[in-house]
């Protein structure tokens, strides 16, 4: 029992690192390789949870109608719930980068900060279009019927993985092309890249896009993995910053790094929570605040000390380049 | 409605005291600071401490100034508070933001770091104060005095627009006519010729930060003097605070407080056909707008 | 009397050196040019005198104080004024501002230096109070010179001043430039308008591809035919 409890709690560490894992590879796209400073990402976190969440559950009927509420419902499977998130955040991608991509990089940023923000409102206000703040509840999950549910874990882990890898070699793949080259010489120097302002704009565009994608199915794969959720999941600190920190620990521009950066970070994160647990009773409330301090702390070593991460750029990709 | 636009210039004048020092940080340093909005959640707790804490503490009386909410605890912690989140902020910058100009990394990283710093502060407050709601005088009175046209305002909102009357002055003779001053305009020019001219640009920032600090600091004061107190104050604040700067022009001081008053007007307003809860997205939406028809701002400033 | 000499200078941005070994000499009231074709090395010789570049080979000797590797906000305490040939004002500031600025390691009273620049420069008197933005490029020029001035420098260094200027402003900012050096102020001159500028110079380096090829008075370059015909034009 100990050791199948122990091992069940692992899977359960790997499975939110392997989701958090996805949403480091996005966004080491747009970082990493382009230089683009999403700090929005909660923001396509939540679009994609929420698109897949309805786009694979059923319009509620009956008694559930009159407490839940949802804009629509198409009783889909999994995999097209998957595809709807990537689309709806590639959209919601192109509308923020149209007007900021052009401008200053940090305003990008800032725009960013606002869209999630304001999803995140619009989620917890409008009870017409997901629930409003008691979210949703009773996503269905890929291939359930097939254990008991409290085994389910052992299913979703592989799942998680295999898309994780899936993301991984595309992008390795596509980072070696020589649209990957292009958005990497966007990234060292815009002017050196002798390139028209128009195709500048294109290129980081696709990136921006492509990303947010990938998190999009990030999101998606926490829906159906929790099975419920709601607004306030998807906050600054749990839906971007985290995750910023995951890919600078193990190094931006590295794929293999973003996923080390996930795991280690998590690592640190649930570690941080044993430590915490030692606590005195009236302190056990601000534990979280505690954890993200350490967190935060963690983050600005790595800027001022190791700024490359963990694993560092690659050096592999440049030299073919040459 | 016109009562609407009053609150909104109460609202206004305090995102002006943030949006002015972020955009003289913004002007000489060239990098978004994030943590502009926490160090307005850090002068409104270290106030709190000073009134709630230390001060009755020390025995200092706790009776109010005539229809006032606060008294002589406020009034010494005001200036203290300021001064402390001037302290903090230079001391951000020592020890983040300075070995990341030396090393000459990018205003990217730069930005990164302030939100690190920003999650540190506001972290910090969590874990001193929890995530309550807090006044500084609970369960007082606070009754308003009624103006023509329907308007009712209170006391202390009329004390709140004269003390960020008084600070703007203050900054505009610091800017206009001491040599400090004109030394900050000098390096947000063009710091290179100010470098060549003699002029100790690292001294330059220093008081930058402490300036830009010491104003937010008091809005955050402000602000909880006005409404109430949270943890995450500051970060609703950002939003408002980058649309008024970049409405402004980049290191326009004056831009700022115009900005500032425009998203305080502009949010307040809102809240007569939206939640107010959507307030953040409010200044979010009127930012966009001005990003897609005058990156530059409407008063012009640093290129976009 | 000498009052600056660089040392066999190599110097350039980050790893790449535009300068190689490149030694001149500036005395006593003396106006040196240095001129030279396109990316000759001519800017990057005077930013790496004043400091701002720094050479990885070489010294610099200020009055006979060695001043290699000091940082520009100690060189300009030490008398060395030095004008950028591009964004070489503070625009937002008032031209009385602008030259404040120029005086700002200044603790004593600098009235009278204010007084002495307006004298070389009466048209600045008469708008001191306004945005240097608002002036033309002449006037920008004046203004950069002026503040340069302030500090009452024992050598300045003038990038380009007529780069950008109409002919008839280019002439007046040499006049300028003859008056301040009668002032006492020994003048080092980076020009693309070389025979302007050797025209009073009293002796002039000649710049090709970061080296220096050819040094002599003013008037024997201007009359030497080979090196007119290689780097000025003909």
């Amino acid at each position: 029992m100990e050791i199948e409890g122990i091992i069940a709690y692992l899977v359960s560490l790997a499975i939110m690192a392997g989701i958090y894992a996805v949403f480091a590879l996005g966004l080491n796209i747009q970082w990493g390789y382009t230089g683009l400073f999403n700090i929005g990402i909660a923001g396509f976190f939540c679009i994609g949870a929420y698109t897949s969440a309805m786009i694979t559950t059923p319009m509620p009927t009956g008694v559930y109608a009159q407490y839940v509420r949802q804009i629509f419902g198409l009783n889909l499977p999994f995999i097209l719930g998957i595809l709807g998130a990537a689309l709806a955040c590639g959209f919601i991608a192109f509308l923020i980068g149209y007007p900021t991509l052009r401008l200053r990089e940090d305003y990008l940023a800032i725009a960013t900060i606002g869209i999630a923000e304001t999803f995140r409102l619009v989620f917890n206000n409008e009870h017409w279009l997901a629930n409003g703040p008691r979210g949703l509840m009773g996503l269905p999950q890929p291939l359930q019927g097939l254990v008991d549910p409290r085994h389910y874990n052992y299913i979703y882990l592989p799942i998680v993985l295999a898309v994780m890898v899936v993301i991984y070699l595309s992008i390795e793949r596509v980072i070696r092309s020589p649209w990957g080259r292009v958005l990497r010489a966007i990234r060292e120097d815009e002017v050196a890249s002798a390139m028209s302002g128009k195709d500048i704009f294109r290129f980081k565009m696709q990136s921006l896009i492509f990303g947010s994608m990938i998190m999009g199915v990030g999101g998606a794969l926490y829906a159906h993995y929790t099975k419920a959720i709601s607004p306030d999941v998807f906050t600054p600190l749990y839906g971007t910053f985290i995750i910023w920190v995951m890919l600078m620990a193990g190094g931006s521009g590295n794929n293999k790094g973003a996923i080390l950066g996930a795991f280690v970070v998590w690592g640190i994160w649930i570690g941080a929570k044993f430590l915490t647990d030692f606590l005195p009773y009236t302190l056990k409330a601000r534990a979280p605040y505690i954890r993200f301090l350490i967190i935060f702390i963690l983050l600005e070593i790595i800027l001022i000390h190791r700024p490359q991460g963990l694993m560092g750029e690659e050096k592999r990709i440049s030299k073919m380049i040459d | 409605m016109a009562e609407l636009i009053v609150y909104g210039i109460v609202l206004g004048s305090i995102i002006a005291l943030g949006a002015i020092g972020l955009t003289l940080v913004y002007g000489i340093l060239r990098f978004a600071n994030f943590a502009h909005g926490d160090l307005m959640t850090a002068g409104a707790f270290i106030a709190f401490f000073l009134v709630t804490g230390l001060f009755p503490w020390l025995g200092i009386p706790d009776t109010t100034f005539g229809s006032l909410s606060f008294g002589w605890r406020m009034a010494l912690a005001f200036p203290i508070a300021m001064a402390c989140v001037a302290v903090v902020s230079i001391l951000l910058d020592r020890i983040l933001y300075r070995p990341l100009r030396l090393k000459r990394s990018g205003s990217v990283i730069l930005a990164m770091s302030a939100l690190g710093a920003s999650f540190i502060i506001r972290m910090i407050v969590l874990i001193l104060w929890g995530a309550d709601y807090r006044l500084y005088r609970p369960g007082v009175l606070r009754p308003a005095i009624q103006l023509p046209l329907e308007i009712k305002i209170r006391p202390d909102q009329i004390f709140l627009l004269l003390v960020v009357l008084t600070l703007v002055i203050l900054l505009y003779l610091f800017l206009q006519r001491t040599k400090m001053g004109k030394a900050m305009r000098a390096t947000s020019d063009n710091m290179e010729l100010a470098r060549v001219s003699g002029i100790d640009t690292e001294r330059v920032i220093i008081w930058t930060w402490g300036i830009g600090g010491a104003l937010a600091g008091a809005g955050g004061i402000l602000y909880g003097i006005d409404v109430q107190l949270h943890g995450g104050m500051g970060w609703n604040f950002l939003l408002p605070l980058f649309a008024a700067t970049i409405l402004g022009g980049i290191g326009n001081m004056y831009g700022a407080l115009i900005g500032g008053l425009v998203m305080g007007v502009a949010q307040q307003v809102s809240t007569a056909y939206l939640l107010p809860t959507y307030k953040p997205a409010v200044a979010f939406i009127v930012m966009i707008v001005i990003l897609l028809v005058r990156p530059q701002g409407i008063f012009g400033g640093r290129r976009a | 009397m000498r009052v600056l000499e660089a040392r066999n200078l190599t110097s350039g941005y980050g790893e790449t050196d535009i300068l190689h070994d490149v030694s001149i000499k500036l005395d006593e009231k003396e106006i040196v040019s240095i001129i030279g074709p396109n990316g000759a090395g001519k800017s990057t010789l005077l930013k790496t005198i004043f400091g701002i570049l720094r050479p990885s080979q070489g010294v610099i000797e200020l009055q006979g104080e060695e001043i290699t590797g000091l940082s520009p906000d100690k060189i300009v305490r030490k008398g060395m004024s030095y004008v950028p040939q591009v964004d070489n004002v503070f625009p937002s500031l008032t031209i009385q501002e602008n030259l404040e600025m120029g005086a700002f390691v200044r603790t004593d009273d600098y009235r009278d230096r204010l007084q002495e620049v307006y004298a070389l420069f009466p048209l600045l008197k008469e708008r001191r109070n306004q945005k240097v933005g608002s002036l033309s490029g002449g006037q920008r020029q004046m203004v950069a010179m002026g503040r340069a001035l302030m500090l009452d420098p024992k050598v300045l260094l003038l990038d380009e001043p007529s780069a950008s200027l109409a002919p008839l402003l280019v002439e007046m900012i040499f006049e300028k430039i003859v008056d301040i050096n009668k002032t006492g102020v020994a003048i080092v001159v980076v020009e693309q308008n070389a025979r302007e500028t050797l025209k009073i110079s009293d002796r002039g380096y000649v710049l090709a591809m970061g080296r220096k090829v050819f040094e002599d008075t003013g008037k024997a370059i201007l009359e030497n035919k080979e090196v007119g015909k290689l780097y000025l034009g003909g």
